[in-house]
């Protein structure tokens, strides 16, 4: 084991802890032991767990806030699902119809994203933060108001209403502005969102470990100084926001094709969905990968362990949520934590205390 | 002349969310946080009037001062138990979360006593509305006092800021905290006023925004709450006159582009707006250009 860089000792174990939770999970299935309400808890599970792995290459990585990552989502899923649903009929190949869709959602979200940070990472603060909020709220509300038919003469385009489309008699109705997209394939499934997760821990982990990733790094340990040794500080500014956005877009690529109908609704896609992805983020580690995985489970999984309690899981989640933050990060705590670590106890235990 | 009435209306919610920025331009500008808890201490202030007035029939203005004098305990004790301890710590993006652990902790602990359905709230305004031009601009009581009230707090905070010790001691805070403290300045108890009256205006605005819109649910301030910060980056965040402005034109851009555009996209013509402003003049209207040090 020695002879393994620590780096890759780190990585791999995480593609090793996907890989036995999936097989655990698996084993568990087929002896009919998970509930149906967990089982339909997978690929949700995934879907966040690949969201807080994007937006903490955008926050931990490149050291840049976005309030706005769910319409980075919302936007892979509607591109995605759109593509299904025109060519739900064309391609009866269904893994091949879904891996177009994924790639044309990642597409249009890093599209966007690469749109959104080439004024906006120019500049220096907190700039990007507002204006990503401002954009997932604009992503949300578009949609919401937009029309989208398809007849023999090709798409027709409306923000107003359904009527205004002109369609004729056999046209159909894509995006149905507030329903959103009724019947979209269901090509999403715990094995495919398994795949993803590894997916895109394979790409941002190397991203991170490659000659860019430094880079990228570099902008965020010192600005200043990395462009003085000579860094294009906003070419990789934009490509590590892009490539965030991108996975985004996977994340709502597998969103869309989990259920029947997508609809950019509050809860799935707006402010407070940014803001959740970004809490897996910061109480999992700014920076850290697995730990941004493993809170965003945990956080998941809470409110539904906490469903007996009812009317008051939320509140305590909120209560776990201030805690736990303080815990983790209060100067205070952590010095007090350091004086009585376990480690330091089981030192003095044996008589060599570290101190 | 409904063209008039609109812009009136715009002012009028426009002053509202000029209230609300105050309390997030004050908290950014001196503990350099995003308080994403702001937005619910205005749906506070709203209930506790709810709960005095039309629950236990207290008199109106015995319940604005209640809900004030309640705001400003919530802020105090929200910024001592969740924001302090995580003064100084490794990332300033911390203290935002735990912020918004706050707002889900106020949301809901609301959702538990009052319920998710929208409660109609009782306007505090005794005026009738004012007709010019022969009943075609019709100005409602509500406007009227908002907008003085939006007034009155603006120069009464300018005042207490330039010319008052502690409003002294909260600016050289927001500009050097270190230097403040060897000044002799009480840097955490400034931080504190500076909380106390964030949240005791975020009440106002709580009591006039459920005046002019009598609907009243957990989430009223979320909304409104974010839309305050964004025009607090828009008139450029730390600055008092900044935030009026900010505050003014959002509610004019939004009440007209929902009169002339559409309803629905009102919300997307505004932060337009915001992020065009934003590419023009990255630091808001009235915003200072911090120089960048090696």
């Amino acid at each position: 084991m020695d002879k393994i860089p620590k780096i890759w000792r780190d990585n791999l174990i995480t593609y090793g802890m996907v890989i036995a939770i999936y097989a655990v999970m698996q084993i568990l299935i087929s002896f009919g032991l998970v509930s149906r309400l967990m089982q339909g808890l997978l690929v949700p599970l995934c879907i966040y767990v690949i969201l807080a792995i994007s937006l903490n290459l955008t926050v931990g990585i490149l050291g840049e806030l976005s309030l706005g990552h769910a319409g980075f989502m919302c936007l892979g899923a509607f591109a995605g699902a759109f593509f299904s649903k025109i060519t739900v009929e064309a391609i009866t190949f269904s893994p091949l119809r879904f891996f177009l869709a994924i790639v044309i959602g990642a597409v249009v979200a890093g599209f966007f994203g690469f749109l959104i940070g080439m004024p906006v990472l120019r500049f220096r603060g907190d700039y990007l933060a507002i204006v990503t909020l401002a954009f997932g709220e604009i992503i949300k509300n578009v949609i919401n108001a937009l029309f989208v038919g398809l007849d023999d003469r090709g798409f027709h385009f409306s923000l107003s209403d359904r009527a205004s489309l002109g369609l004729y008699e056999d046209g159909e109705v894509i995006i149905n502005g507030a329903q959103g997209i009724i019947g979209t394939p269901q090509d999403s499934n715990f094995t495919v969102g398994i795949v993803l997760v590894l997916l895109t821990l394979f790409i941002v982990q190397n991203l991170i470990r490659s000659r860019d990733g430094r880079a990228i790094m570099s902008i965020r340990d010192n600005l200043i100084a990395s462009e003085s040794i000579g860094i294009h500080v906003t070419k990789y500014k934009l490509m590590a926001f892009s490539i965030s956005a991108a996975l985004a877009g996977v994340a709502g690529v597998l969103y869309s094709h989990n259920l029947n109908n997508v609809v950019a609704s509050p809860r799935a896609f707006g402010y407070n969905m940014s803001i959740m992805i970004l809490v897996f983020v910061v109480l999992g580690g700014i920076g850290n990968i697995r730990g941004s995985m493993i809170a965003a489970v945990v956080l998941t999984l809470l409110p539904e362990m906490m469903r007996g309690l009812d009317r008051y899981r939320m509140l305590i989640y909120a209560i776990v949520l201030i805690v736990m933050m303080l815990f983790n990060w209060s100067p205070q705590i952590l010095a007090w934590r350091e004086q009585h670590s376990i480690k330091d106890l089981i030192g003095r235990v044996r008589g060599r205390s570290r101190v | 002349m409904s063209f008039i009435n609109y812009v009136i209306n715009g002012v009028s919610l426009g002053s509202i969310y000029a209230i609300i920025a105050l309390g997030y331009t004050m908290v950014y500008g001196i503990a350099r946080m995003l308080n994403f808890a702001h937005g619910d201490v205005i749906m506070v202030g709203a209930f506790t009037v709810f709960f005095g007035v039309s629950m236990q029939g207290f008199n109106p203005f015995v319940a604005v001062l209640l809900s004030i004098a309640v705001c400003i305990t919530l802020g105090i004790t929200i910024e001592f138990i969740a924001y302090r301890p995580l003064r100084g710590a490794a990332s300033s993006l911390v203290v935002l979360i735990t912020a918004i652990g706050v707002s889900y902790f106020l949301q809901n602990l609301a959702l538990l006593i009052f319920g998710a359905n929208p409660k109609s709230f009782t306007s505090m305004v005794p005026l009738n509305p004012i007709r010019l031009a022969g009943g075609q601009i019709v100005i409602s009581g509500e406007t009227i006092v908002t907008i003085l009230s939006c007034l009155i707090i603006m120069i009464s905070l300018t005042a207490f800021i330039k010319k008052t010790k502690p409003g002294q001691a909260m600016l050289a805070v927001s500009e050097d905290k270190g230097a403040a403290q060897l000044m002799g300045i009480n840097v955490n108890g400034t931080i504190t006023l500076t909380f106390a009256i964030g949240s005791g205006l975020a009440a106002v605005a709580g009591i006039l925004l459920c005046s002019a819109y009598p609907s009243l649910s957990p989430y009223t301030g979320s909304m409104p709450g974010i839309k305050a910060f964004i025009a607090a980056v828009f008139g450029g965040i730390g600055s008092i006159p900044g935030a009026l402005i900010g505050g003014i034109l959002l509610g004019v851009i939004e009440i007209l582009g929902r009169a002339y555009i559409s309803s629905q996209l009102a919300d997307v013509i505004v932060f337009m707006v915001l992020i065009f402003v934003l590419l023009v003049k990255p630091t808001g209207i009235l915003g200072r250009k911090l120089q960048e040090k090696v």
